[in-house]
């Protein structure tokens, strides 16, 4: 069958390998044709596009032109007879049915091979929108065969046989019965067939031939070096630049052309050089004015120019008091200490001195963290009205009491609560984990004294001002300054208004002790060492003498003169800056208790210390002294200098002597209804006075940064801002702080944006306010200008004192003029009565000479009478 | 060699005037009355600038050479007169 099938498919195919299928006819065209026609072989009909169209009517043409000779002849019929107007005429490249092109007789295959995918395109469309046309369903061809089925043939799986079937059973006997399985040896001979591998030698065919690829690469070495170090050994080089011998220098300069070309560059230079001396042509005037402008702009609105309250501190416990002085901490950030006492009068404070022996006195430590509670809180035995931090150690302080007791405490146990900032914070801490607030760490603590002097050799009246000496030097027993070996402070100088200024040395003596007694103050030092206190300054307690008391007595009559302020030319107030810089060269600095008073042979004298200082005096004196000790010719004992220098110029007590941050030699006084700027070696007046104000100042203050500006406080709670630079007969700005007498004023400078002016009274208020740009920022050149303005002051000064001296020469002249010319005229009468008195006698003596002559001529008549 | 004491000292007088060094064609300085570190500094830096200038003046042109070169500074002038064979350095601050 399938041989059959197979023939069958032969002879289709057979049947329809004629020349050509029946719907074409193949047709040999010339080229004549072919260009009449426009269907060159491959110029116009190529193998892709085999198809032209030719008209009917052409052909026709063609045919009746060229008859028999045309080669459309063969089909002249098929052509007359073709329904339509266009044949298609098919480029037969290859020659399949005979010649090279066949003409497509009947429309159908014509179409066929034209719009095969137009039909189909068209059924699609014909699909989508069934509007129009209709719907041709796709004919079912006749399947054509061209081969495929004998592959399929040989693919396909057929049953070359019958199927055997077979079936296995048990004998029938052993039906029912047990199975016995036993188990085989696998390895055993016979029993099973083994198909093992072998090597298929289909596929140990040698490649003899290989493709692959070859590239030409540089010749490249990977290779490495290292400098071997066998010795390691430090090295350095040094040069010195190249330098002439002063032979060769010398020649040089004498040679000629050296000198012509010098001569003639210095002309060029001499233009060059005054050119820079006329005026300097790279400075922009418009910059340098705009900084000024741009000051005020940074303002902004005018609140800012004032000053800004920053804080304030809430003294619930300090109600009846006032604050006499305070510091703000020098090293710790935000912390202030205030020394609180008594608003008492002095008749007051005599009648209830019982009282006040009982109630203890405070210095009262804040911060900024806690404006309730005071940090901590430094008993003294008598109300403090000035103390100290010490400029090289900060936890040492000393106060002065109003009982002339100097006093000294310790606060280095207390360091940890002073920079935790207060005990808030602990506070919240401790709340957590203890459950239940602790009462102890409520109250601040209350820290004893370390030492304090002893009544009968300090001062027999209140203290008004403690200043420690710089650490460049300390004062002998005989106020020499020697050199200071410990780098740090050792020395307080005192003043009170009972008439004596007194120096003090916080130093153990030297003193020989056996080894038993040593031994007996240690355990004494082990029992005493109550309430947690640090034994620094045990050496000192109650037996605290100074080292030297200077006295002032005036030099007219027999009183001395009352100090209420110092300033000391080396001081340690010195700028913030320097201080900072100095505090950061100190590595070690050793504990005061082991320092030991060395003897004064030792130390080295130090000779270009000044030793003279200026006091500020109850009765509004500036007194200009030394502190040095005279030798008295006679007795030989010690004894203060004479007061060089003083000058009545305040109306009342003077309550600041103190010394620019910037200018060493500038002072500001103020007392009574003014304040003054003194010079230090101008001694006729001050270089600048206020003129009397409404209001006393009880305070005053230079600011920090601005050389020309100084902050004064009043009687009435104002402070005055006064900016030298700008205006001298009134200040620059006021501003009211508090209603009552303001006792202190001092500036800090917390970062370079945030200036702080803190500000106590009498009433027992402190006041934190932020200093405005304005008065914190300096304008350029502002010191030079402060000092310009300054020496232009002592230049008047100068010039007036000599002016007063020419004008007393001069009266003094005058005097003794006025006095010859009354003795002249005296003498001159006298002269004139003699030279009468002398005619008087000539012309008698001329009478007689003449009567005489003519008695002798015998003229003389008896008769003329003589 | 008088000559050169005398305008040196002309020179020095003028106001505002800090230093002058006479150097030679290498960089050494011959004569100057500054202290000497800061002599032989100034001297090294102003040979090497001074032959950068000459070079670029005549880069520029070559017939052209450098005569006089000044430096202004914020703090200081720095004036140069160059010549074949030696080169003369003035410091002044002018005026402020």
């Amino acid at each position: 069958m399938s041989s059959e099938k197979q023939e069958r498919t032969r002879s289709s195919m057979d049947g329809e390998s004629k020349d050509h299928p029946e719907d074409i006819f193949p047709l040999a065209l010339t080229s004549v044709t072919q260009e009449m026609f426009e269907c060159r072989a491959d110029q116009e009909v190529t193998g892709d596009k085999p198809y032209k169209l030719l008209r009917k009517d052409d052909i026709v043409k063609d045919l009746r032109v060229r008859l028999a000779v045309s080669d459309f002849s063969p089909v002249k019929q098929i052509v007359l007879n073709y329904p339509e107007a266009e044949l298609l005429l098919v480029y037969d490249r290859d020659f399949t049915y005979g010649h090279n092109f066949y003409l497509v007789i009947t429309v159908s295959a014509k179409e066929k091979i034209l719009n095969p995918q137009i039909l189909a395109e068209g059924d699609k469309a014909e699909d989508k929108s069934s509007e129009t046309l209709v719907q041709r369903a796709s004919e079912p061809h006749p399947w054509v065969s061209l081969g495929s089925e004998r592959e399929v043939g040989e693919e396909a799986v057929r049953d070359s046989r019958h199927k055997a079937k077979y079936k296995i059973s048990r004998l029938r006997r052993e039906f029912g019965t047990k199975v016995c399985f036993s188990d085989r040896n696998s390895t055993a001979e016979g029993k099973y067939v083994e198909c093992p591998s072998y090597q298929d030698k289909r596929f140990c065919i040698k490649m003899l031939e290989r493709d692959i690829g070859a590239q030409a690469v540089a010749d490249l070495k990977t290779c490495f070096t290292q400098t071997l170090w066998k010795y390691p050994k430090s090295a350095c080089t040094q040069y010195e630049p190249r330098e002439y011998t002063k032979e060769e220098k010398a020649n040089f300069l004498n040679l000629e052309n050296l000198e012509t070309f010098v001569k003639s560059a210095t002309s060029r230079f001499e233009v060059a050089i005054q050119q820079n001396e006329i005026m300097d042509v790279f400075i922009n005037d418009l910059e340098s004015l705009s900084e000024e402008e741009q000051e005020e702009q940074d303002d902004g609105d005018k609140a800012d120019t004032d000053l800004r309250v920053y804080t304030s501190f809430i003294e619930h416990f300090c109600k009846e008091k006032s604050i006499s002085h305070f510091n703000w901490h020098p090293t710790i950030n935000g912390v202030i200490a205030v020394a609180v006492t008594e608003r008492l009068s002095v008749e007051e404070r005599i009648e209830n001195s019982t009282k006040l022996l009982l109630n203890p006195s405070f210095i009262v430590f804040w911060s900024f963290s806690d404006t309730i509670n005071p940090l901590l809180l430094l008993e003294s035995p008598a109300d403090v009205s000035a103390f100290e931090f010490c400029p090289s150690k900060p936890n040492i302080i000393v106060g002065g009491c109003m009982n002339g007791q100097l006093v000294l405490w310790d606060i280095s146990g207390q360091l940890e609560r002073l920079d935790g900032g207060g005990g808030k914070s602990t506070l919240s801490n401790r709340s957590d984990t203890l459950g239940f607030k602790d009462k102890q760490e409520n109250e601040t603590p209350v820290l004893r004294y370390c030492a304090v002097s002893s009544i009968e050799s300090g001062h027999k009246g209140p203290i008004t001002d403690v200043q420690w000496l710089p650490e460049s030097f300390e004062i002998s027993r005989t106020g020499i300054p020697v050199e200071n070996r410990n780098g740090m402070c050792v020395q307080i100088v005192t003043c009170a208004p009972t008439c004596c200024v007194m120096f003090w040395d916080i130093r153990a003596p030297e003193t020989t002790q056996t080894s038993s007694e040593k031994r007996l103050k240690e355990k004494i030092k082990c029992v005493e060492n109550l309430h947690g206190l640090l034994n620094t300054f045990r050496h000192l307690d109650l037996s605290w003498k100074p080292i030297l008391q200077v006295h002032f007595p005036k030099t007219d009559s027999r009183t001395e003169y009352s100090p209420l302020k110092i300033s000391l030319r080396e001081s340690t107030w010195s700028n913030p800056l320097d201080r900072a810089l100095a505090g950061t060269d100190r590595s070690e600095i050793p504990e005061y208790s082991l320092i030991r008073l060395p003897s004064a042979k030792h130390l080295k004298p130090l000779e270009d210390i000044s030793t003279k200082f200026y006091i500020g005096t109850e009765d509004g004196e500036l007194v200009y002294t030394d502190w040095r000790m005279e030798e008295e010719s006679d007795s030989g004992c010690l004894h203060s200098v004479k007061t060089s220098q003083s000058f009545v110029v305040h109306d009342s007590q003077v309550n600041t002597v103190q010394r620019s941050p910037f200018f060493t030699d500038i002072i500001l006084t103020v007392g009574g209804w003014t304040f003054a700027v003194w010079r230090e070696s101008i001694m006729i007046d001050p270089v600048i006075i206020s003129p009397c104000s409404q209001e006393r100042y009880t305070a005053g203050h230079w600011s920090l940064t601005k050389p020309g500006l100084l902050f004064v406080g009043r009687e009435d709670g104002d402070i005055e801002v006064w900016d030298l630079l700008e205006k001298t007969h009134e200040p620059s700005k006021t501003w009211n702080i508090t209603t009552s007498p303001i006792t202190c004023i001092k500036p800090w400078i917390v970062s370079g944006k945030q200036h702080l002016l803190a500000v106590t009274d009498q009433l027992g208020h402190v006041q934190i306010l932020e200093i405005p740009w304005i008065c914190r920022n300096p304008s350029p050149n502002e010191k030079l200008r402060v000092s310009e303005l300054l020496e232009k002051e002592v230049e008047r000064l100068i010039y007036f004192e000599r002016r007063k001296e020419m004008r007393s020469k001069e009266k003094e002249e005058r005097e003794a003029e006025k006095h010859q010319k009354t003795v002249e005229p005296i003498m001159l009468e006298r002269q004139v009565e003699q030279i009468e008195e002398e005619g008087q006698k000539e012309y008698e003596g001329y009478l007689m000479f003449e009567r005489a002559i003519l008695k002798k001529m015998g003229l003389l008549q008896d008769t003329v009478d003589i | 060699m008088a000559e050169v004491e005398e305008t040196m000292k002309r020179i020095q007088s003028q106001k505002g005037v800090q230093g002058m060094i006479i150097v030679s064609a290498e960089g050494i300085p011959i004569k100057t009355t500054m202290d000497n570190s800061s002599t032989v500094q100034y001297a090294g830096l102003m040979h090497q600038l001074v032959m950068k200038a000459r070079s670029t003046v005549r880069d520029i042109d070559p017939q052209n050479d450098l005569t006089f070169l000044r430096i202004r500074s914020k703090k200081n002038e720095i004036m140069i007169a160059a010549d074949k064979d030696y080169f003369l350095i003035v410091i002044q601050n002018p005026t402020e």
